[in-house]
């Protein structure tokens, strides 16, 4: 439901890190994603190719890179994935365990052009 | 023409973040403490809200911000609680932003009150994302939502100051494991503060008023 401001947050980053780089053109977009951050793909697609019109990022390419959520054992130190539905270790089966990775949500890097010289 | 890469690194919230910042800012200029209320529809912010004016408003002149998709009927209830309420236009948006919050608090009277209580949209997924620039955020789960929310949906419990565990007078009629549903939220959250209460029974309120009052008389120190 809120792709929409995310996606126009993406914009605006790509497009002040391509004007302090002087770029003529934004080619490519690395972004990261977690699981944990209930962001879909497809809708910041859609947007994306609405508002970057008329812009320097115009048809860039988007690339998402997908973090899976981690988990780490109090009790036994185990990194895992968790299974569906639960959370817990399933090396000991301990609920003292807490989220590592899988809520980050970035703009990691951008290709662009730039007039030779 | 050459084409180069360029590292940005950049939290792509942070535009978002950034209002949240200058409403904090705004707020502590103000001298008010602000608190952000998220919940599913229904889990009781509303009654949480009035009942926390009922107990505090000998001792904080306390404002209410609503966010509601639809109505006014949750701002009139804190309004005719003798808070002084905003209603937050949210345009079908299932969440409220840093942008909104700053409109909200344009037009409150700041010099009136001590705490503003936020009432977000009723929904468990997307304001977990969205700072708002309040002082501390508090999820309310409710009973009858059932013990296996912080499972189902873990972003929300992450990143809250206070689990609030509503309607806790249900609990004899509903199967709920609090051991389990604690359980979840420690692992997500650890040392979170949970109050259960019960708006209905006044059960547990006034731990939670308590606690809330500390907070703001922390922020002045
Ligand atoms: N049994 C019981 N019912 C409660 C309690 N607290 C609230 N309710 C009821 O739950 C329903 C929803 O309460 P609200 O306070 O309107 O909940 P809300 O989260 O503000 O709802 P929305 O703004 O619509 O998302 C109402 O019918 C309340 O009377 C409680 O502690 N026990
Ligand atoms: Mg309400
Ligand atoms: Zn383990």
């Amino acid at each position: 439901m809120h792709e929409l401001s995310v996606t126009q947050s993406i914009l605006e980053i790509a497009l002040r890190y391509g004007n302090q780089n002087s770029a003529e053109r934004i080619t490519h977009l690395y972004l990261v994603i977690g699981d944990l951050s209930s962001i879909i793909d497809d809708s910041i697609q859609f947007y994306w190719d609405i508002i970057s019109r008329g812009t320097i990022a115009e048809g860039a390419t988007l690339h998402f890179q997908r973090v899976p959520t981690r988990m780490v054992c109090f009790e036994c130190n185990h990194t895992y994935l968790p299974e569906r539905g639960t959370l817990a270790c399933p090396n000991c089966n301990s609920i003292r365990v807490q989220v590592s990775a899988g809520d980050e949500f970035r703009l990691d890097a951008l290709d662009i052009e730039t007039d030779d010289d | 023409m050459k084409t180069i890469q360029v590292s940005v690194v950049e939290e792509i919230l942070s535009a978002n973040d950034q209002l949240a910042v200058q409403n904090q800012r705004l707020l502590d200029d103000a001298g008010v403490f602000a608190i952000n209320i998220m919940s599913s529809p229904g889990a009781g912010k509303t009654s949480t809200i009035v009942a926390t004016q009922n107990l505090l408003k000998d001792r904080l002149r306390l404002g209410m911000v609503d966010g509601d998709i639809a109505t006014t009927i949750d701002a009139d209830r804190a309004a005719a609680a003798g808070m002084q309420a905003i209603q937050i236009n949210t345009g079908g948006n299932c969440h409220l932003d840093a942008v909104m919050l700053s409109t909200a608090l344009r037009e409150m009277k700041l010099d009136e009150v001590d705490l503003i209580i936020v009432e977000n949209v009723g929904n468990l997924i997307c304001p977990s994302s969205f700072k708002l620039g309040t002082h501390r955020s508090v999820l309310i789960a409710s009973i009858p939502e059932g013990d296996d929310k912080p499972y189902k949906y873990p972003p929300m419990y992450r990143g809250v100051d206070a689990v609030i565990i509503n309607k806790v007078d249900l609990l004899p009629y509903v199967k709920f494991n609090m051991d389990y549903f604690i359980a979840g939220i420690e692992m997500l959250n650890p040392g979170v503060k949970t109050f259960p209460i019960s708006c209905v029974t006044g059960e547990g309120l006034t731990d939670w008023t308590d606690w809330l009052y500390e907070q703001v008389a922390q922020n002045r120190r």
